[in-house]
């Protein structure tokens, strides 16, 4: 019998490419030979626009990078400066970075397994009870920053504002409710038979193969390897916080999933020692001008963002803008194993292979 | 066995399906009788008797009240508050908009200059489409003249009205956000609280108003 | 008349219209008028106006299924579902249909215009003669022909011809896609589902439905649980349902075989679908709820609608439940796991039969037990032995190791 192949242009419109992205699939019957990904539907020139713009101003461009994870763009980006002019920061307002930031990856990781779980065919019912605990750190976020998404909240030396009173009983209650809400979604979701069939086993990424393609993030550590940032090379305060990383095991779509959940109660207790160490004093230092005009120089601080090693390159002539700006955006780096991860699968594993990578397509293009 | 993660996870939803529900109705939510008496605070007769229409709609079930969401006081709404008695036309806010749509023009002052010069503003345009409501020009606004509004019903079908014109920002009810405004945190203000509008321009400023002598010592008997 | 007449809602209203000498006793009030030499008329009559009835009451059935499954899967994902447009959300569906009529009507240049055309009716016209032959009731139905069963598995097996047809006539590959997926899929579930039915069929001694009403003394879905656990999910993977919704994937396929349709093309698709829902969902209770029967206090039609409703919200349970398997795992469900079942649940049964033909109260519940006893150990061996090839990987529950300090 003779057969063809078929190939197919999936997205930019479709409805699980997360965005604006396409892939060009070929395929043998419902086996997929060749994956190749096209990107660049979305791009803004974030980083031209960045040497235009004085460093304050250029907080507002972090945030639509990825707009699921906005405070860690902006701490990323911010600690870049401090290095870069030698801010030293205030005590509270790296505390209070370290909550959003933390609170943050809650929230991506939340948007990550919704979606994962959505692109396996679940009417929409985990993400909805996920984005309903999301929901409650964007309000979290709006008490403290007045915007949920874009939220420009970290300024150079701090954040530009202490949180309000009634952020804090609101935080407690979160950090009360929370587990019991992931509870219920572990028993949604970890036992289903459905999803260990769909998941195990499918595109597994070897942990050389991560390493040589610089994958970061739960990417990597769910195809075991022990690397997170806040442990490796601790920013802000992380040398005093102690967390657990978790890896997995055989670095299958289940390994991605799994580590992401788990690194969400991870990122509670860490809220929760923050809110043990933090104390009264002021979120950015006195001598820290409105328009920063940092020394010749470079720097690059990556952190650990909530989809893997995300730094801000800088390049600054001394002006109050930066003369060069590079994003290292974990998006776009995990996003170049798809095509080695998804061949030889099934055409309804290719999308959920794509939604467990977890990238953004804000990031991707830029 | 097989099967039990399955069972778990119906009996998961189900247990959603019996919890309570998490949907805010804005703009307004249908409500039965119960719901509206509760609402309006009236006896069922009282309200039958004011509004008889209302009533047999709630009947059926369709009577609207409003509904909005829980709105933070730090909230960057969608339209300004401009203080113009405040304002002394230095453009701060146009240079430090990343985007540049803040237009400014002024022209020397005929106002009383007895506090120092100041403009007259003619033109202060805010272009909302294009504006990311990042609140930097509030950040940057050195006498608390420019604040972030807390409404955001603001849509309109032409471009052209989304340009907030200066005698809009004179004219409009002003209940500005307490965004950057650490005074207004201090003094526990609830934009979105009834009677919350601010008419004098002198409760929004940084510091106290200072009285005559206070002005005497600084600007006469120091120099 | 002969077979027609054992319908009690069709003679009441026959016997309304027609002088027949047979009738008069039926009649309530003698308003008769139709001369006995010209039966013929009052039977079409009869029969268009049941056919009326019937079609708009499906018609009207669908728009209340398109509003509960919205609602109710509205309140499993913790939010209101629809609630705009009447009371508790009401007409919404009736605002969707207007929609849909009045969107335009593409053909696109790649397709096989008859083929195309001809599709969606497929997959409504079939779901209709469904309809007249169940018993809502002790008396309500409209007709009871001998072979019943067999008539609904037959009718429910063209939509699959259809699904093929709307995916091939498209000329997309999302479209073909779907199609062949779907010929795959429902046509390895018509085998576990036919068998299954045998089980119903045994046990009953009769082909039509309302001998097998007749039959369940006891509730087939407790006297043969395994039976009616695997018509379930081959009845939910027939229907295109979630988890087996793969012809229409939402997140694969975009719509699947109807990507390409739009306005009432799509709207007969849709409504094929919703109501072929409805209609399984009562075969269901006919096969496996005992149909309309239940303590006599409460009319009979009453029990056969709650228990209708009843089956119909298990299906939107899983729906709100459940992601989506593969293709490779459904058909290795099929052939591997719900075939295996089925045949041992014919098989368990007939032996039962042969040895008691004519069970007593005391051996039904022997029965019973015995088939219980049989439909935990095979589910167990089935998970234990089978679950592994099922999906052509081992599947094992499994947790994280952490980073050491």
């Amino acid at each position: 019998m003779s057969t063809e192949l078929v190939t197919m242009n999936i997205g930019p419109i479709h409805p699980s490419t997360h965005g604006v992205f396409r892939m060009r699939v070929t395929f043998d019957g419902e086996t997929i030979i060749d994956a190749e990904p096209i990107i660049g539907y979305l791009h803004r020139g974030s980083e031209k626009l960045a040497e235009e713009r004085t460093y304050t101003q250029v907080v507002t461009l972090t945030d639509r990078m990825d707009y699921t994870a906005s405070m860690t763009n902006n701490q990323a980006y911010i600690l870049s400066v401090e290095k870069l002019s030698g801010i030293t920061p205030s005590e509270r307002g790296v505390w209070l970075r370290m909550i959003a930031s933390e609170l943050q990856r809650i929230a991506a990781h939340s948007v990550a397994i919704g979606f994962l779980i959505n692109d396996l065919g679940a009417w929409h019912t985990p993400l909805l009870y996920l984005l309903r605990e999301r929901e409650k750190i964007l309000e979290l976020f709006e008490m403290m920053c007045g915007a949920r998404i874009t939220n420009s909240y970290l300024r150079p030396g701090g954040v530009f504002m202490d949180a309000p009173d009634e952020f804090w009983p609101s935080l407690n209650r979160f950090l009360d409710e929370m587990p019991n809400r992931l509870d219920d979604i572990e028993n949604l979701l970890t036992d289903n038979e459905i999803i260990l069939a769909r998941t195990q086993n499918v595109a597994i990424l070897d942990k050389n193969d991560a390493i040589n393609a610089s994958i970061t993030g739960p990417m990597l550590r769910a195809s075991g390897v022990d690397w997170d940032l806040r442990h490796r090379n601790p920013y802000d305060y992380y040398e005093k916080i102690s967390f657990r990383r978790p890896l997995g095991t055989v670095g299958d779509n289940n390994d991605r999933y799994l580590v992401r959940l788990h690194e969400i109660r991870e990122s509670l207790k860490i809220v929760e020692q923050c809110l043990d160490l933090i104390e009264p004093g002021p979120v950015q230092p006195e001598e820290v001008p409105f328009l920063v005009r940092p020394p010749k120089g470079e720097s690059y601080v990556p952190i650990e963002a909530p989809k893997g090693e995300l730094g801000f390159y800088l390049v600054s002539d001394g002006g109050i803008s930066p003369f060069r700006c590079h994003v290292r955006a974990p998006s776009l780096i995990n996003l170049t194993l798809l095509r080695d991860m998804v061949i030889g699968y099934k055409i309804a594993d290719l999308f959920v292979t794509f939604g467990s990578i977890d990238v953004n397509m804000g990031e991707v293009d830029r | 066995m097989f099967g039990i993660g399955l069972l778990k996870g119906l009996f998961t939803t189900l247990k959603n399906l019996l919890g309570p529900v998490f949907t805010v109705q804005y703009p307004n939510k249908k409500v039965g009788l119960i719901g509206a008496l509760k609402f309006h605070k009236k006896s069922p007769l009282e309200f039958l008797r004011t509004q008889p229409n209302e009533f047999i709609k709630s009947l059926a079930g369709l009577h609207e009240v409003p509904e909005y969401p829980s709105q933070a006081p730090r909230f960057r709404g969608q339209d300004f508050n401009w203080f113009e008695d405040r304002c002394t036309g230095c453009a701060s806010c146009a240079k430090y908009c990343p985007l540049g749509i803040i237009k400014i023009e002024t022209t020397p002052g005929s106002r009383d200059e007895k506090e120092g010069s100041s403009y007259d503003i003619d033109v202060f345009d805010i272009d909302i489409g294009r504006c990311m409501f990042c609140g930097l020009c509030v950040e940057a606004c050195p006498f608390d003249a420019l604040h972030m509004g807390s409404g955001f019903e603001r849509a309109n079908e032409k471009r052209k009205g989304l340009v907030i014109p200066v005698d809009e920002l004179r004219t409009a009810i002003k209940t500005p956000s307490t965004w950057f405004r650490p005074q207004m945190e201090d003094k526990n203000y609830k934009p979105k609280e009834k009677g919350a509008e601010i008419k004098d321009w002198h409760d929004v400023g940084r510091h106290e108003q200072p009285s005559d002598e206070e002005l005497t010592e600084k600007w006469v008997n120091e120099r | 008349m002969g077979p027609v007449r054992e319908s009690f809602i069709f003679e009441f209203l026959y016997c309304h219209l027609s002088l027949e000498a047979s009738c008069s006793s039926v009649r309530i009030i003698n308003i008769a008028f139709i001369p006995e030499s010209l039966s013929w008329i009052s039977f079409s009559l009869t029969a268009f106006f049941w056919i009326f009835v019937f079609v708009n009451a499906a018609l009207v059935g669908v728009l209340a299924l398109i509003w509960g499954e919205r609602r109710l899967i509205g309140k499993f994902q913790a939010r209101l579902g629809p609630n705009r447009w009447g009371p508790l959300g009401l007409f919404t569906p009736v605002a969707d249909a207007i929609k849909v009529m009045f969107k335009e009507d593409i053909e696109p240049t790649l397709s096989d215009k008859l083929i195309y055309v001809l599709a969606p009716i497929l997959m409504v016209v079939p779901v209709f003669m469904i309809f007249p032959i169940i018993p809502y009731g002790a008396k309500t139905f409209l007709t009871n022909i001998s072979v019943g069963v067999v008539f609904v598995l037959a009718i429910t097996s063209i939509n699959s011809l259809s699904v093929l047809m709307a995916g091939w006539a498209s000329g997309n590959r999302f479209a073909i896609i779907g199609g062949i997926r779907a010929v795959a899929m429902l046509l390895s579930y018509e085998i576990p589902m036919g068998i299954s039915a045998a089980g119903v069929v045994i046990v009953a001694g009769s082909l039509s439905l309302s001998g097998v009403v007749d039959s369940q003394v006891i509730p087939n879905a407790i006297f043969q649980p395994l039976g009616f656990i695997t018509f379930l999910i081959a009845s939910t993977a027939e229907l295109n349902r979630s988890p087996f919704d793969i012809t229409e994937a939402e997140s694969e396929l975009v719509a699947g075989y109807m990507t390409d349709y739009s306005s009432m093309k799509f709207g007969l698709f849709y409504l094929g679908e919703f109501m072929a829902t409805i209609a399984s969902s009562a075969i269901i209770v006919t096969f496996y709820f005992s149909g309309w029967r239940g303590p006599s206090f409460i009319p009979s039609e009453i029990w056969f609608l709650a228990k209708w409703i009843g089956v119909i919200a298990i299906f939107i349970w899983f729906r709100a439940t459940f992601p989506r398997l593969r293709i490779d795992q459904i058909m290795s469900l099929a052939w591997k796991g719900l075939f295996e079942l089925s045949l041992i649940n014919v098989l368990v049964l007939a032996l039962m039969i042969a040895i008691w033909p004519d069970p007593t109260g005391m051996q039904l519940l022997l029965m019973t037990a015995i088939n219980w006893i049989v439909f935990l150990a095979s589910v167990y061996i089935f998970g234990k032995i089978l679950s592994p090839n099922l999906t052509g990987n081992k599947i094992k529950k499994r947790s994280v190791i952490y980073g050491l300090d």
